[in-house]
């Protein structure tokens, strides 16, 4: 199977669906050079028309993609860091997600919004946060963060397929990460996670680039003895529940990883649900790793301290086997 | 007032279109008091003349946006007025099925792409409708009804300056109703013109009486040509007066305050757009009175029916909570 780094990945998923679909169109800030390689080359490919440079305003852009998407195209909006996300939180909060349903279904909303997420690239608090758990709290948002490159075009061509709004968030700090990308064409559902190690001692769920943290730590309780399944969310809204309550029936333990600050974070969801719903499976009391409650700072050494770290889950996962 | 180039037939829509908004909206008005109707309603009273007007010279592919303040939008596109009223009411038969009320009314079918509860929401999406126009190479125009509040949103001027850069069909209408809720527009910006604003976009900005439904056509038929035409969006100030409440029930939240004077609604009610035209159809001999009166006849009769039929409607199934979401 062909190897190819993540954003590589991302980049053959926007064109190969653009090309199948005409109503398929690139909109936003420095699309056409391809700031992130994930855009770069469509230009010349597409033209124009279909690979739209804006100037720097999330709210209008965002806006305008759900004005394009509800009268006949299928936007994808690249609004560059999550971030930035904030500046268009009115169009995507209270408008893309709400408006099928506001208006009683006259409508469908088939649109992406594409943005990168959380830290790893010492860019600082502006640059830096993940922002995944806020749209997860949105009711009719959907909400994407692969880890591989495979999943993120499989993932991607198919919220591009999809008639409802969907948040693709990417990681800058994985975009050089080789992986397997099959040849011929597929898609991956929305909504189903992938079991990336299995083990029968302890659940660890993760999405994007805590994935790699969670694999590092079952890597080291393996020399232990301790074998870890790592569950790979990869769809953060809807989730796949139903993965997650059938290994913990098996494990007895649960660890949920998450670059989101600790509060309403995604982890909070994620073990809410396990101790809610598989309490009688559960040999020790569910654990979260999450970001350090600060603002992201900038120093390599900092930011690396706030990130949640191999250790920090080996520690969790010791206090579920105390 | 004049109707240089206005056929007689799109003079007689527009002055049925002011005087079906004045009924309904009235007829709203009542409702509310009685304490019939859930929620907040913003009545469209003397304002008319704009959508009317701008309305009269769109087809049913053009599209518009709308406000909190949009009964009179939906008329204007050519709304149905017994969905609009069963939604008001939260019934089943609404055009929203009950999910979205008197600050969300939508009907996709005739361009209605929805009213949006919040101030300067919906311009971007206009821009969006614009954009698809353009992508598609369609001659459809995409009009965003929008209030003097609006203009200083931030939405406002990020979208003006999207349509000018990539050179939509948009035609940006701002009502200017003198009053964001309670503070004069007047204390909310220190400049006279919101048109002047568009300058600072390199498009058109025209000033319009908003009382002047024939006035208003026309100047929306040169914007909407300017758009159709592949020249760009237009921004129009259409000067016009909230002359009743914010919100319908606006005392609860003065606390005997009261935020204008007597004297002032007295000149704003001095130029009503429904007397103005009116008034003009009779001296200018261009309707006979009898039919501008079974027409009134008729049109409050149908408000009538669309309020009995609103009563009698259903309520919204409970279950339909869990309908309309994903695709």
């Amino acid at each position: 199977m062909p190897r190819k780094t993540y954003v590589a990945a991302i980049q053959e998923a926007l064109s190969e669906e653009m090309r199948r679909d005409p109503r398929v169109f690139l909109i936003g800030e420095d699309v056409r050079i391809g700031v992130f390689p994930s855009t770069r080359g469509l230009h010349a490919e597409f033209g124009d028309k279909r690979v739209i440079d804006t100037p720097i305003s999330e709210l209008a852009v965002a806006g305008a993609g759900i004005g394009a998407a509800v009268t006949g195209l299928r936007p994808v909006v690249d609004l560059m860091f999550g971030t930035f996300l904030y500046l268009a939180f009115d169009q995507i909060a209270n408008q893309a997600g709400a408006m099928r349903y506001m208006y009683g279904g006259q409508t469908k909303v088939p649109l992406v919004f594409m943005a990168q997420n959380g830290a790893g690239s010492s860019a600082g608090h502006h640059h830096s946060q993940a922002v995944h758990q806020f749209f997860m709290n949105m009711p009719q948002i959907k909400v994407i963060l692969p880890s591989t490159p495979g999943d993120g075009k499989g993932l991607l061509k198919s919220a591009i397929r999809d008639d409802n709004p969907v948040l693709f968030l990417h990681s800058l700090s994985l975009g050089g990460k080789r992986g397997d990308v099959p040849a011929e064409e597929y898609l991956i559902p929305i909504g189903l996670a992938d079991v990336k190690r299995a083990g029968g001692d302890v659940t660890i769920c993760a999405a994007g680039p805590t994935v790699y943290t969670a694999l590092d730590a079952a890597d080291a309780l393996a020399a232990e003895g301790i074998e870890a399944e790592v569950i790979d969310l990869r769809s953060l809204s809807p989730w796949d529940k139903q993965a997650v309550l059938d290994s913990v029936a098996k494990t007895g333990r649960f660890v949920a990883v998450d670059e989101s600050f600790p509060t309403c974070s995604a982890a909070s969801e994620w073990a809410a649900t396990v101790a809610a719903e598989a309490f009688h499976h559960l040999r020790a009391p569910v654990q979260r790793v999450t970001n350090k409650d600060v603002p992201m700072p900038f120093s390599p050494t900092l930011e690396k301290a706030v990130l949640p770290s191999a250790e920090d889950v080996i520690a969790a996962v010791r206090r579920t086997l105390a | 007032m004049h109707h240089q180039g206005i056929s007689l037939d799109v003079l007689l829509d527009i002055y049925t279109c002011v005087l079906r908004i004045r009924r309904f909206e009235e007829e709203v008005s009542r409702l509310f008091r009685q304490g019939q109707l859930p929620g907040f309603v913003h009545l469209y009273i003397g304002e008319e003349a704009v959508a009317a007007g701008v309305c009269a010279t769109l087809t049913d592919e053009d599209t518009i946006i709308s406000t909190h303040r949009g009964h009179g939008h939906v008329i204007a596109k050519g709304g149905d007025i017994k969905r609009m009223m069963a939604e008001l009411f939260g019934k089943a038969s609404g055009y929203n099925k009950g999910k979205g009320g008197s600050m969300h009314i939508a009907d996709f079918d005739i361009g209605m792409l929805g009213a949006i509860g919040i101030v300067g929401g919906g311009i971007p999406i206009a821009v969006g409708a614009g954009l698809s126009a353009w992508y598609q190479d369609s001659e459809r125009v995409s009009v965003c009804f929008f209030g003097d509040g609006a203009a200083n949103e931030g939405s406002f001027h990020e979208s003006l300056n999207l349509a000018s850069a990539l050179n939509l069909p948009v035609v940006f209408v701002c009502e200017n109703n003198q009053y964001g809720e309670f503070t004069p527009a007047a204390r909310a910006m220190n400049i006279c013109d919101i048109a002047d604003r568009a300058a600072g976009y390199g498009i058109p900005g025209l000033v319009a009486d908003g009382a002047d439904a024939l006035e208003m056509y026309r100047v929306a038929r040169t914007a909407a040509q300017r758009a159709r035409d592949g020249d760009g969006p237009t921004l129009i100030e259409a000067k016009t007066h909230r002359r009743g409440s914010h919100a319908e029930g606006e005392e609860a939240f003065l606390a005997g305050q009261t935020y204008r004077s007597e004297e002032e609604l007295a000149a704003a009610w001095a130029k009503d757009p429904l007397l103005l035209l009116h008034t003009y159809i009779g001296e200018q001999n261009l309707l006979p009175a009898e039919q501008l009166e079974t027409l009134d006849a008729d049109i409050t009769q149908s408000v009538r029916e669309a309020v009995d039929a609103a009563r009698n409607s259903p309520d919204p199934k409970v279950e339909s909570v869990f309908e309309d979401l994903w695709v």
